[in-house]
């Protein structure tokens, strides 16, 4: 779904969210005096049960909305309902959401378990109570027998599951996690992405990450919300998002995409120095004014053939896992060098003759691949 | 791979492996300015009183010590004198009450300043030293000024009618408190400020993220979190707290005396070294009984809240 700033008047689903967010806005003031709009009127529905990726680029205000959700930054305007109750003017303390925090945030003066027991003394829980709670939340992330240890007498990756036991245990409405893999390692990270998607799974807590991380993104979330500079740009699952960005932004901060220049009419599109494209290599319920337009295509959609009055010749190949990435440069003769267009064509290496710098090519794009994208 | 000069450089920084001859200038302080004036007042101790008063006579014997519990009739019998327990007491009890108001004033006052902006808090922590710069001296007769019948305190009272007579507040062991507490509350403040300084306040909003209100936040994360401060902060001011001198003296008018007060009368008025050595020398010891007990409180609580890092305070 793209979004536009309408998004406050849209009627709720039927079954109401688990957390819904409605045009919160919060600007710090910068020791300097200037002001930071953080969040700018940011509206987000998350579904019960649901698994919640919130992407975007460093700095976009991604914390900050997990801050404002858990209360431990007020929004200056806007409202936060959980399960539909309003939740933005409660202390921190009374609302039902934890988060596992990206320093994790441990008590280094207690041990993992007292760690663990703290919150649900919080809620008193009777010790008895406790004591079973913090067996079982050590044994969901494979710490058992380590309850005994101080937060520092553990790895990092086992300080994280210690910080997602803490939040857990108090089997919140709501589960935040603010980039909690990006301080591990790349393997350890693997691993502890598909633990959180079973996590999320078993409990059927509503988790909502925050990465910067769009691999990250796409392997965990059931959807995704893109962050740009304080706005929401995009919601979706991860393949929508993907294959159907709504904006130059998207299409380029997630994955690889050409996004291309060119003037839409009923027949098809003509791409500057590439040529023209048949209607029918357009997403076929594309809904776009004619006149210019940009389009955005994944390079596995592209195609490039040996063709000697190609219009683009090759500039670059390179081995990216088993693909080959191929780029080449389209310039349609007769225009300057300056609107020569760089186009990139991912396409498995097993068994294809692989083009050599200098050759010319013709392009092509694979059926319903393009797609209309907003600058 | 660590560059290999930076190898050394650590080696060279730690503990027990520089130059025996450069620990030479504080042996000589330690020998020159501690040691020797101990050896001299333990031996003075053990003297008998000069013909008058001044001074010592070489003369062995133990009764600047039985002196503490006994008092000698004219008659030469023997009877037990609660007088310098008595003081001994009420110094303990000045001292007390002067490290908990202290600890009381400090705590608030150290986690608003590591709270502060940094550019802010370095100067907030200049502030705080601002009574170093002048004699305790003049300080604590300033405080004869504040507190007297015709001072300020009673004079703005009396303006707004509050009061009609003046509170008499000099010369009462009120007086000494207010005096000690001003003494000593930057000794406390400084302590638990450098502990709260490095405290991470993302352990309290964890807490409050997990459910915590603000007095369990500062009960069971905060406080624990400075406790090598808060140690630190009661031995600074409890131990010169016992042995002051200067506000029993000049705002408790003399009525109220602590330990140091008697003994600065045996050098002078009274007359009498060799008892006055054996009231500092039991000074020390109670001074040194009190350091253990801290040590082993200290240790028994660090051990409960996991942290080992007042060792390096005391
Ligand atoms: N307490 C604060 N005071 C001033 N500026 C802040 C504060 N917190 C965040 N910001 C600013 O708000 C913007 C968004 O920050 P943040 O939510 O932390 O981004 P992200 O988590 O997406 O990296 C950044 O420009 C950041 O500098
Ligand atoms: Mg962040």
């Amino acid at each position: 779904m793209c979004l536009t700033s309408t998004i406050s008047e849209e009627p709720l689903d039927a079954s109401a969210p688990a957390l819904s967010v409605r045009d919160v806005t919060k600007t710090f003031q910068t020791p300097e005096g200037g002001q930071i709009s953080a969040l700018d009127s940011v509206s987000l529905d998350i579904a019960d049960g649901s698994f919640m990726v919130l992407l975007g680029p460093s700095g976009c205000g991604k914390t900050t909305l997990l801050r404002c959700i858990a209360g431990l930054e007020s929004p200056d305007s806007g409202r936060i309902d959980l399960r539909g109750q309003r939740i933005d003017n409660m202390p921190v303390w009374r609302r039902r959401v934890n988060t596992v925090f990206q320093s994790y945030a441990l008590f280094p003066h207690m041990t993992v378990a007292q760690n663990i027991a703290f919150g649900l003394q919080m809620d008193k829980v009777p010790g008895d109570i406790i004591k079973r709670k913090v067996g079982e939340s050590l044994d969901m992330v494979h710490l058992s027998g380590l309850g005994s240890r101080k937060p520092s007498q553990l790895s990092g990756g086992q300080q994280q599951r210690v910080a997602l036991a803490r939040a857990l245990a108090k089997e919140p409405e709501v589960l935040l996690l603010d980039e909690p893999l990006s301080a591990l390692d790349l393997k350890l990270r693997r691993g502890m992405q598909s633990e959180l998607k079973r996590l999320q799974r078993e409990t059927s807590i509503t988790f909502v990450l925050v990465t910067h991380d769009q691999d990250e993104a796409m392997a965990m979330g059931d959807q995704v919300a893109v962050f740009n500079d304080g706005r929401i740009v995009q919601v979706g699952e991860p393949r929508e998002v993907y294959l159907r960005p709504c904006s130059r932004f998207v299409a380029d901060f997630i994955g690889e995409a050409n996004v291309l220049t060119g003037a839409l009419d009923t027949y098809g599109l003509v791409i500057e120095s590439v040529g023209f494209v048949p209607r029918d290599r357009l997403m076929p319920d594309t809904q776009a004014a004619l006149g210019q337009v940009h389009v955005a295509v994944r390079p596995e959609n592209v195609s490039l053939q040996l063709d000697p009055v190609g219009s683009a010749k090759i500039i670059d190949v390179s081995y990216v896992g088993g693909d080959m990435r191929v780029e080449a440069v389209a310039a349609a003769s007769g225009t300057a060098v300056n609107a020569a267009v760089s186009i990139v064509s991912r396409v498995p290496s097993q068994g294809v003759q692989p083009p050599r710098i200098g050759d010319r090519v013709s392009v092509s794009f694979a059926e319903g691949s393009l797609t209309v994208v907003a600058d | 791979m660590k560059a290999p000069w930076s190898a050394t450089a650590r080696q060279r920084r730690q503990a027990g492996q520089g130059s025996w001859w450069s620990g030479l200038p504080g042996v000589v302080y330690l020998i020159a300015l501690v040691f020797l004036p101990l050896v001299i007042i333990f031996v003075y101790s053990f003297l008998s009183r000069a013909k008058l008063g001044v001074g010592v006579k070489w003369q062995f014997s133990l009764t600047p010590y039985t002196e503490l519990l006994f008092s000698e009739s004219l008659s030469g019998g023997r009877s037990f004198d609660p007088t310098y327990l008595q003081i001994i007491a009420n110094s303990f009890w000045y001292a007390i009450i002067t490290s908990v108001v202290c600890l009381v004033l400090s705590i608030p006052i150290a986690l608003w300043l590591a709270t502060r902006a940094p550019e802010r808090r370095t100067a907030l922590v200049f502030a705080v030293t601002i009574p170093f710069w002048t004699s305790l001296l003049i300080r604590t007769y300033s405080f004869i000024i504040i507190l007297n019948d015709n001072g300020p305190i009673n004079g703005l009272l009396k303006g707004i009618g509050i009061i009609d007579e003046p509170i008499a507040m000099l010369y009462t062991p009120f007086a000494t408190v207010v005096g000690l507490v001003y003494t000593f509350l930057p000794f406390m403040i400084l302590p638990i400020y450098a502990s709260a300084e490095r405290f991470d306040f993302r352990l309290a909003e964890a807490a409050y993220d997990l459910g915590a209100a603000k007095w369990t936040v500062l009960r069971r994360i905060v406080l624990p979190s400075i406790r090598p401060g808060i140690i630190a902060g009661m031995v600074l001011v409890f131990i010169p707290a016992l042995g002051s001198y200067l506000a029993p003296e000049l705002l408790g008018g003399g009525k109220t005396s602590m330990i140091a007060n008697v003994i600065a009368a045996q050098f002078g008025a009274s007359r009498n070294w060799p008892f006055g050595a054996a009231l500092s020398v039991l000074l020390l010891v109670i001074t040194l009984l009190v350091l253990v007990i801290f040590a082993v409180v200290a240790k028994r609580a660090s051990r409960a809240a996991g942290r080992g890092g007042w060792e390096a305070l005391i």
